[in-house]
């Protein structure tokens, strides 16, 4: 049952989903969700500018904090830099400067390892004075009030800090003394960073020419900085918004046939190894599980695969199925009570949610129970009259018809051919009759525990009556025939349940393992999980 | 059918292969097939049944155009076969006319037919062998229309097949040509597209490509054609570029990167064309990271040499990208001949142009070692590669002061000089010898005591105009500001019929590093006395046959310059003022419309008049009946030589007597 739950609250986090997906089609195109699909940002956001609080006071922002320019400090003599990452102290010791001038501002977040490979570039829009500028990457949290002077730094003392110099081409890895990498920088140079969070190394383009591996062995949790020293100097940062001047999806594309040559050649074990006879019990349990029953029948007879279940089971709960996705919740929950005595009155969640999906399907004028045996006394919805379009039954044309309907205007009556024959007086029974169910949906989710779920299950499924269109308000989305989905299939799990049966199918298990292994895979800083691409290797 | 056993010896073959001498035609077939099944996957079977010469009665049993198909097909599918064993068997196939029969077949089997398809299986087998027998394929454009029309439109197979045998076959200009008319650009350019979302097949793509890369080599005509043909929606420099990316199969990446680096250096793309600045360069440079193969390094290495041989940005570019210089020395320690080979050519196009690469490349971790390592490696083609580079890096002074002097490189590659190198090595080693005797050079003392003057003077005897030039001209590096033993070594060695011979040079930069070579001898007041009290008649001699001659006028102005050195010197000043005809050559050369000329004969009075030195006052008076000071004071008053005012008024300045 705890199972279940999680299940169902999968479905309710569906709005976020839907929501932001809106988003993403109002807005212009998000160029960091294309370039880093596996990252989930609710979890681990994207650096996407740098970090107003997280620099040295020397540092300025400009330009939605992408610009960095140094403007130097007034303080006296007393006060020292912050975040001096980059070893800028060191040139300032190597060119006989204090280390006071230095100054280093970090990303808003630090790169999560599901962008697999991530990459940010620079400009050197000036290079002020010298050009002593440095870019990379650092990890959170060197306290700076204890820093130390100069040619007095305990060896290690800021860990996990990771230049490229401009003025000398040199690489600068955590320790006093630079390496020989690249060739120097200055005004007019394009300096790409890329963390390759697969092998845990980093490297640095310049003007798009790829310069080689820099660093081994990162760290996770890193942040793109960037490192100033004299007056003048100023960089503009694209952290993806704009496309690169380096070829980046040459390297994701390599990355991304790598970590797949790796999952098919992954040995298994001989027992596991006989994929036909897995892959055929899958798709056995599969069609039997949804009541694709003669599709079932079919392929048992193919395959010579065994069918667990009596086959008037899988019709009945095909029957079922039908109902619930054809909109018609009230018949679905009859039938269910006629065939499965006793199953919704063990499980008042599902009936709730049956119910509360009921209650939709009436806005949407779908559910037609009324008609048949009039038991709950309510009849057509209302809102059925301003002229929803009646086919529904396949989630894919009535989007297509939504989308047309949706934007007309809202509940012109001249638009609609039925509404002229729609009575006045009938609809207002009609209100009334849902407005009853409603109350006894109420009561029935007083009785229920009182978690945020049901409440706010309820809350969005009311808020449909206060407006006039409901297909064209913010509510919405739960007017969609895909959202019957969920419902149909909470309920078909239950029913396998009560019959001792698996409450999901291995199929779907399987995918949702895999699922959550990338997500677990993502927090562990498994940068491979952003090139595993589910969906195409299930597609094969 | 017979049983076929692997045990079956020869004896017991007997019977089937006298049986496809029958006149039954089922007899035959059977015959064939026996003989088929026994052979393949058996090198011993193969040679045996060649060996019992079987094969001129398959080649007829292919031919014959009258007989069953499948006859036709099972005598050609056996030969294929044999073509598969042991290089021996490949040519004694060939000795017997297999591939000129082939070819013949291919003029009139159907297309799309089992035949033609079993046909060029045979070929392409015959033709992967060395030396591919490609006389067997006339440059005849009906049978090329035909070979490239089966590229096009056959079976995956037979277009492979096909394409893998023009590839093998365009080895030079004329095939070149005759395969782009015959429309092999566009055949090669319809195997090259990869559908999307498809697993790229390299056994697919790299014939294609080899073929393309064969045609454009070196040829700018064909490059240009492969540069505007089109495949679908790109042409074959953007199908190529596709072709580079780092998902591509490695080989197939490199086969492109090569493709396109042909192109460009055969002048169909430019040097910063973002095809050849991303896509060839980037491609090569990562093929030759530590990660890949040691094949795969080594030609990758090898065609970046070739990219980046004569343009200097692109130069700069690979210097850069993807830690090259290490990646490069890492090559240099892998065993194969190819790798080292590869990489020290590539060290050597990087370091031709730019010093700042040059400095890398040296300061690239134990570089030098391996590099006189190389010159010492008993493969010639290692030691030349090695040369190549050590010529390379030669041109940067700062090298030869320090890091060459260090590793002492002049020693094995004296040695290398004096070991009957081939015609090749010569000219590198001869030039980078050259850049070695430069003065500043600490390597020249050990040089000669190893013999170096009487092996330049040697080079000066070749027969090849370049090697003559670099012995001459190392010479000449040699006795600028040598020491007087040095000088008087050379001159000896040379002998005066030597330099004569090459004051007659046909190269005129010859004659010039020749007159150079006297510049430098006779240079400083006792080294010019001690030679011209020796040579004086030669170099004097000398000097009056390039004034006489018909030489251009630089060749004369190094001539006229000899003359001033020889009047810097204290007794030698008499020789010339001895030869009356010389300083009247001067004095016309100071009004010859040349204005280097001028300049050079005025150098020459100059230092003939100088007052300061013994019988100045009878030299002036000598010059002056001769004309030079009416010369030098129309000098004065011309208008044309202007720049050389001061120096005519410093001469003048010695006459107060006269003026």
């Amino acid at each position: 049952m705890k199972l279940r739950k999680s299940e169902m609250a999968a479905i309710g986090s569906g709005r976020g989903t839907m929501d932001s997906q809106n988003q993403v089609q109002s807005d212009t195109v998000d160029r960091l969700k294309l370039l880093y699909p596996n990252v989930n940002e609710e979890e681990t956001p994207l650096p996407r500018a740098w970090s107003t609080k997280d620099k040295f006071s020397y540092i300025g922002l400009s330009q939605n904090n992408l610009r960095v320019h140094y403007k130097g400090g007034t303080q006296g003599p007393g006060r020292r830099p912050h975040l001096p990452y980059l070893h800028l102290r060191l040139w300032m010791y190597r060119h006989g400067k204090t280390h006071r001038d230095a100054a280093s501002v970090r990303a808003t977040h630090p790169i999560p390892a599901a962008c697999g490979l991530y990459y940010f570039e620079v400009r050197i829009v000036s290079k002020g004075r010298d050009g002593y500028m440095g870019i990379g990457l650092s990890a959170h949290g060197v306290n700076m009030n204890r820093l130390p002077g100069v040619g007095r730094f305990p060896p290690g003392w800021d860990k996990h800090s990771y230049g490229y110099h401009g003025d000398d081409g040199h690489s600068f890895c955590s320790s006093g003394t630079g390496q020989p990498y690249g060739p120097t920088f200055t005004t007019g140079d394009v300096i790409g960073c890329g963390v390759n969070l697969v092998d845990n190394t980093c490297f640095y383009t310049k003007n798009g020419h790829h310069l080689g591996i820099a660093f081994r062995g990162l760290p996770p949790n890193l942040y793109p900085t960037v490192g100033l020293q004299t007056p003048g100097e100023v960089v503009d940062t694209n952290f993806g918004q704009q496309p690169f001047v380096f070829d980046i999806e040459d390297m994701l594309k390599e990355l991304r046939a790598r970590t797949r040559v790796a999952i098919d050649e992954f040995p298994l074990p001989d027992e596991q190894g006989q994929w036909q006879q897995v892959l055929h019990r899958m798709v056995s349990t599969y069609l039997v599980h949804h009541g694709y029953c003669s599709t079932a029948q079919a392929f048992s007879r193919a395959t010579g695969q065994p069918i667990d279940e009596d086959i008037a089971s899988i019709k009945n709960r095909q029957r079922v199925s039908k109902l619930v996705l054809a909109g018609r919740v009230g018949e679905a929950v009859e039938t269910t009570r006629r065939l499965w005595p006793g199953l919704l009155e063990r499980d008042p969640d599902l009936l709730f949610l049956l119910k509360c999906r009921q209650f939709v399907e009436m806005v949407n004028g779908t559910d037609c129970e009324a008609s048949e045996d009039g038991a709950n006394g309510v009849a057509t919805s209302v809102i059925s009259h301003t002229g929803r379009p009646h086919k529904r039954s396949n989630g894919v044309a009535a989007d297509a018809a939504e989308e047309g309907g949706g934007r007309d205007v809202d509940m012109a009556p001249a638009a609609n051919g039925d509404h002229e024959e729609a009575d006045a007086s009938s609809q207002r029974a009609s209100v009334e009759r849902m407005l009853a169910f409603g109350r006894e949906l109420y009561a029935m989710s007083q009785k229920l525990s009182q978690d945020l779920y049901h409440k706010s299950m309820l809350e969005d499924a009311f808020s449909l009556l206060a407006y006039s269109n409901p297909w064209d308000s913010p509510v919405g989305w739960q007017l969609e025939p895909v959202r019957r989905e969920a419902v149909c299939d909470a309920l078909n799990s239950a029913i396998l349940e009560s019959q001792g049966m698996q409450w999901s199918s291995p199929v779907e298990a399987c995918v949702s393992h895999a699922r959550s292994l990338l997500r677990r895979m993502s927090r562990a800083s498994l940068g491979a999980c952003a090139f595993a691409d589910l969906s195409a290797l299930l597609a094969r | 059918m017979q049983q076929f056993t692997v045990f079956m010896d020869i004896e017991s073959s007997r019977s089937y292969i006298d049986e496809l001498y029958s006149s039954d035609a089922v007899k035959v077939m059977e015959a064939l097939v026996t003989l088929k099944n026994s052979v393949i996957g058996s090198n011993r079977q193969k040679s045996s049944v060649i060996s019992q010469g079987v094969v001129p009665r398959l080649l007829q049993l292919m031919s014959e155009e009258s007989l069953d198909p499948n006859i036709r097909l099972e005598a050609t599918i056996t030969i294929g076969s044999l073509a598969k064993g042991t290089p021996e068997n490949i040519d004694s196939l060939i000795e017997k006319g297999t591939a000129t029969a082939l070819v013949e077949m291919l003029k009139t089997v159907p297309l799309g037919s089992k035949l033609a398809e079993a046909a060029l299986c045979a070929l392409r087998s015959i033709f992967s062998h060395k030396p591919a027998p490609v006389d067997a394929l006339p440059a005849d454009m009906r049978l090329l229309t035909r070979l490239t029309q089966i590229a096009r439109e056959d079976s995956q197979e037979a277009r492979t097949s096909v394409i893998r045998v023009l590839a093998v076959w365009c080895s030079g200009t004329v095939e070149q040509e005759a395969l782009t008319c015959a429309g092999a650009c566009s055949a090669a350019a319809a195997m090259l597209v990869v559908p999307p979302r498809s697993v790229p097949s390299p056994s697919r793509l790299v014939p294609a490509l080899e073929l393309l890369a064969a045609m454009c080599f070196k040829n700018p005509n064909v490059a240009q054609v492969a540069l505007n043909t089109r495949h679908g929606d790109k042409s074959i420099p953007e199908l190529l570029m596709c072709l580079v990316s780092r998902d591509k199969p490695l080989v197939v990446a490199l086969k492109a990167a090569k493709c396109l680096t042909f192109l460009q250096r055969a002048g169909a793309l430019p040097a910063d064309d973002s095809r050849i600045v991303f896509g060839a360069l980037p491609c090569l440079a990562r093929l030759c990271t530590k990660e890949n193969t040691e094949d795969i390094r080594a030609s990758a290495a090898e065609v970046l040499a070739y990219l980046t041989e004569v343009d200097t940005s692109l130069q700069r570019l690979a210097a850069i990208s993807n830690h090259l210089m290490s990646s490069l020395a890492d090559i240099v320690n892998c065993q194969s001949a190819a790798a080292k080979q590869g990489a020290f050519k590539c060290f050597a196009s990087l370091g031709a142009n730019d010093e700042d690469i040059r400095k890398m490349i040296i300061e690239t971790h134990g570089l030098m070692v391996h590099v006189v390592n190389g010159l010492n490696n008993p493969d010639p083609c290692v030691s030349l590669a090695a040369v190549r580079c050590l010529h390379s890096l030669s041109r940067s002074v700062q090298q030869l002061r320090t890091t060459f002097q260090d590793h002492a490189v002049w020693k094995p590659l004296m040695q290398l000089l004096n070991d009957s190198p081939g015609p090749e090595l010569l000219n590198v080693g001869s030039s980078t010898l050259c850049n070695l005797l430069l003065e500043f050079s600490p390597a020249k003392e050990p040089m000669l005591d190893q013999g170096a003057v009487e092996m330049l003077c040697n080079l000066t005897k070749m027969s090849d105009p370049a090697l003559r030039l670099n012995g001459i001209w190392a010479l000449m590096n040699m006795a600028f500001q040598a020491e007087q033993k040095v000088k008087q070594r050379i001159l000896c060695c040379l002998g005066t019929e030597q330099m004569f011979r090459l004051l007659g040079d046909s190269d005129t930069r010859v004659i010039m590093k020749m007159l150079g070579l006297l510049r430098n001898l006779l240079s400083t007041r006792q080294h010019i006395d001690a030679i011209m009290s020796e040579y004086s008649s030669q170099v004097m001699q000398a000097v009056i046959v390039v004034l006489e001659g018909s030489y251009p006028a630089e060749v004369k102005e190094q001539a006229l310059c000899i003359l001033g050195n020889i009047g810097d010197g204290e007794k030698s000043k008499d020789l010339i003022m001895a030869n009356e005809d010389v300083l009247r050559k001067l004095v016309d050369y100071l009004a010859h419309p040349e204005s280097k000329l001028q300049e050079a004969a005025l150098f020459v009075a100059g230092n003939l008049v100088w007052r300061g030195e013994a019988g100045a006052a009878a030299r002036q008076q000598r010059l002056a009946e001769l004309g030079l000071l009416r010369a030098l004071k129309l000098l004065r008053a011309s208008h044309h030589a202007a720049h050389l005012h001061d120096k005519v008024k410093t001469a003048l300045a010695q006459f107060n007597e006269f003026t």
